[in-house]
């Protein structure tokens, strides 16, 4: 499996920037990056990084499953992750929650029929202090109200 | 000397070795602390948390298993606190389990249920709905059930650091965390099935035994594997006069709790529905059963004939069957036929090995010295697909001793990974490659050196004489393929005072007799002598049985009594698993053989056998007692062995083959990795 030009040379950097023999340490930055350009991280993406990485398909596996934000089927256009836990939940980010799925017609890890959109309900952001917070795509949004949030996605309706 | 510490558990003052973990100090003073994730032959892991324990001045219960042993500690491990922790770890376990205990596979042997009864609590406060995952096979012999894994990765180290392999993996995180195999939805692996008997519960399965019995419905009978030469001791589990399973959970044997797939489930072949049932005599309308008695009268009447006339014998042994009866066929053929044409297939070159070592002691390596020992070297084997037990064994030395492995072959092997150097060579440049390691080697406090049928003949004399010049301790092993491949050797089925080799033999167009017990030689080779009278004695109908004028069934290792020598030396005893109706155990048919043609040969009960090889093989002088407790090992030769004609080759069986047995064990053929190839490295 190849990438673009550009991901391949970013790949080719990344993997100096360990010290020898530790190429496992490329494993994350690299399943992200590919994320971004596969869409999802698909069989042959694992392999890959795998043998890229010099690890076992199945150690590559586990991180896949490890983290939320690496996910196996492709997300809509834009990603909505609001997040519940503790410090959101006390402002407000579960109606937000309840909100979105409404706005969206959508549940957790479920996508728009147009595949704009995709929800997700996510654990901690580290953006408590700006509570309840919302990250769609790789962009953080702060004190989100419903209708903040209505705005937020109408506008990148509109947008595209 | 190891620094010593005093401490305290349970009120007993205790002295231990700095630094030893708590869960080995209780133990080895006869208190148990309860634990599922801790297994001393692999790296720490304190996922469970059953061996909290406490320590005084330590605000918090401890881990048993990973907390060291120091000076002054006072221990409890059977106070309150720690009996309701216990209570709530199982409680906590227990939370998505399914306790569907009564259709388990491990129920009756599960250390969940064990640990429950004795430490748990009777009622559980979750009244949620449990989080339910469907069974995964994952293949033929592997399946998986999500539910009932409590996550101690035993499996996932089993896998990693005792095969090598590293097939399986944790995916997902918290409550959905489950085992995962390396490709997605299956296993692409040595299928040996470690990661099912080391699963302290019922999550992982093995597809031969699942949901077909109780445990406390068979019966174990404790027997040596019968396929490669490493001389495992597998479990049968009987039901019915039927093996249903193999294993090796009380770790019993020279081989611990390691078995690959031949030993733990290739016991198939013996209900496989072409077993021979009875003799068989060739006539026009191709093979017709006929009763034992007709089939002893005719072979003794054509052996008794052909002596008579002066006739020419030939006589081929086998690498599977009992030393008594290889001792029985030597005696017989050279006594009671008066022919010196006896051999069997010879895997490594024995011969010139026992003659190279003549007059030194101490020179033969047993398998636990490949776990002792600071060094080994590989020569010209696949060592983790031709001897997977001894490959273990060096694995493990690296893991428990910091042994150091050296491997000189002709491709990647799975020992590469481990391995201090890696030599590849050319066929024939083994001894090239083995110099250029001479000054690493030489720094190593002792090694043993293994080799492989490459190395026969001269190379073997050159070899010996570079482990002379090393100046260090050296021990070896000559590699050989089959279950008693050097009992073969070692009872004397060779041609030695002029005898016909095996080709010899074949190759003779004026052999008036050939008499074949369990081996197939003419598998890949032709008889040049039109009328010969070809006697076959085996399990099924072989390339060389269908050439038979008369095939005798025969019992299986698995089915008899008697002892076997592994590819080390070691004198292992057989037990019967089953009993059969049909077949007759090799010796057996020899006895009755004998009879009809009137020869004194003794008589032909395994033990009586014994007590004639000990008195005239040399190393075999060793006592029923020994042999009932464990492996005994064989004594070299002290004096010279004259080289032997014939060719020595190995049949180069990968982990799922198991020469001519392969094809009737349906398990070594259902496997995906099947049939395998030697030199691929990693085998992945
Ligand atoms: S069967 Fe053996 S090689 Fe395969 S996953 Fe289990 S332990 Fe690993
Ligand atoms: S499958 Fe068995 S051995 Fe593996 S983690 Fe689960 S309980 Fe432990
Ligand atoms: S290593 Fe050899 S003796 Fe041991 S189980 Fe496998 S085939 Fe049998
Ligand atoms: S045995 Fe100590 S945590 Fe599992």
């Amino acid at each position: 499996m190849t990438f673009s030009p550009q991901l391949e040379q970013r790949f080719a950097k990344m993997l100096t920037r360990y010290p020898e023999g530790r190429t496992r340490s490329a494993v994350i930055p690299m399943l992200i990056y590919a994320q971004d350009e596969v869409g999802a991280i698909t069989r042959d993406v694992i392999e890959e990084v795998a043998k890229r990485c010099k690890v076992t398909p199945v150690q590559v596996d586990e991180v896949v499953g490890y983290y939320s934000m690496l996910h196996r089927k492709p997300q809509g256009k834009f990603h909505v992750q609001v997040c519940t836990n503790i410090s959101c939940l006390l402002v407000g980010g579960e109606e937000l929650y309840e909100h979105a799925k409404k706005k969206l017609g959508v549940g957790h890890k479920e996508t728009t029929a147009d595949g704009q959109f995709s929800l997700e309900e996510v654990e901690c952001m580290g953006a408590c202090s700006w509570a309840p917070a919302v990250e769609i795509n790789y962009d953080f949004h702060h004190h989100v109200t419903p209708e903040k949030l209505d705005q937020l996605i109408d506008g990148l309706r509109k947008a595209h | 000397m190891a620094e010593l510490v005093k401490l305290t558990i349970d009120g007993r003052e205790i002295q231990a070795e700095k630094g030893a973990l708590l869960i080995e100090v209780a133990r080895q003073n006869g208190i148990e602390v309860p634990a599922f994730c801790y297994h001393e032959d692999y790296s720490l892991q304190a996922a469970c948390r059953m061996c909290l324990v406490e320590i005084e001045k330590t605000p918090k219960l401890q881990v048993g298993c990973t907390t060291p042993a120091a000076e002054g500690m006072v221990v409890r491990t059977d106070s309150d606190i720690v009996r309701t922790a216990r209570k709530g770890t199982l409680e906590f376990l227990l939370t998505n389990h399914p306790l569907d205990c009564p259709v388990c596979d491990k129920g009756g042997e599960c250390e969940l249920q064990d640990m429950v009864f004795r430490y748990g609590a009777g009622e559980s406060r979750f009244v949620e709905r449990k989080h339910h995952v469907d069974e995964k096979q994952w293949s033929p012999v592997v399946y998986f059930d999500a539910p009932r894994c409590i996550l101690c990765y035993r499996c996932v180290r089993a896998c990693n650091e005792g095969m090598g392999v590293g097939a399986l993996g944790v995916g997902n995180r918290g409550a959905i965390s489950e085992i995962i195999p390396n490709h997605d939805d299956h296993l692409e692996c040595d299928e040996c099935g470690a990661c099912i008997d080391i699963c302290p519960v019922g999550a992982l399965t093995s597809g031969s035994y699942r949901y077909q019995t109780r445990p406390w419905e068979m019966e174990h009978v404790g027997t040596i594997c019968t396929h490669c030469a490493d001389g495992c001791k597998t479990t049968l589990g009987v039901r019915n006069h039927e093996i249903v399973r193999g294993n090796n959970r009380d770790r019993s044997g020279i081989n611990d709790e390691f078995l690959c797939i031949k030993g733990r489930y290739a016991f198939d072949f013996t209900k496989h529905p072409e077993r021979l049932q009875s003799p068989m005599l060739r006539t026009e309308k191709g093979y017709q059963p006929i009763s034992w008695s007709k089939a002893l009268a005719i072979v003794a009447t054509k052996f008794s004939t052909v002596k008579l006339a002066g006739g020419r014998f030939g006589v081929i042994g086998s690498n599977h069957t009992t030393n008594e009866e290889n001792f029985f066929l030597a005696k017989f053929a050279r006594q009671g036929l008066e022919t010196k044409n006896i051999d069997h297939h010879r895997t490594g070159d024995l011969a010139a090995f026992f003659d190279a070592l003549s007059g030194k002691n101490n020179v033969l390596a047993t398998t636990a010295d490949l776990y002792q020992a600071k060094a080994v070297l590989v020569v010209g084997a696949d060592l983790s697909q031709q001897h997977p037990f001894l490959a273990f064994q060096a694995r493990a030395n690296v893991r428990h001793h910091d042994g150091h492995i050296y491997a000189v072959t002709t491709g990647e092997v799975r020992e590469d990974q481990q391995a201090v150097a890696s030599v590849r060579v050319e066929k024939g440049g083994e001894l090239a490659g083995v110099e250029s390691l001479r000054d690493k080697l030489k720094a190593e406090g002792d090694l043993v050196i293994v080799f492989g049928d490459a190395v026969q003949g001269d190379v073997l004399r050159k070899l010996v004489a570079f482990g002379d010049s090393l100046g260090i301790p050296v021990k070896y092993v000559c590699l050989v393929d089959y279950s008693n491949s050097r009992g073969a050797f070692d009872m004397g089925v060779t041609p030695k005072d002029g005898g016909l080799s095996r080709e010899q033999m074949l190759a003779a167009a004026d052999l008036d007799v050939l008499w074949v017990v369990g081996a197939n030689p003419l598998k890949n080779a032709q008889l040049a002598s039109k009328n010969a009278f070809v006697v076959v004695q085996d399990l099924f109908m072989t390339e060389t049985a269908k050439q038979a004028d008369i095939v005798l069934p025969a019992a299986s290792a698995y089915e008899k009594s008697g002892t076997v020598t592994n590819v080390c030396g070691e004198v292992q005893k057989l037990a019967q698993a089953i009993k059969v109706m049909g077949p007759k155990t090799d010796l057996e048919v020899m006895g009755l053989i004998a009879k009809e043609m009137g020869l004194d040969l003794g008589i032909w009960l395994p033990e009586k056998v014994f007590a004639e090889i000990r008195k005239s093989v040399h190393g075999y002088n060793m006592s029923q007692g020994q042999l009932a407790v464990g492996p005994a090992a064989t004594m070299p030769l002290n004096g010279r062995v004259a080289a032997l004609p014939g060719t020595i080759q190995s049949s180069g069986d990968t982990l799922f083959t198991s020469g001519s047995l392969t094809r009737y064990s349906g398990i070594l053929n259902s496997v995906m990795e099947a049939p395998g190839q030697l030199y691929r490295g990693k085998g992945q």
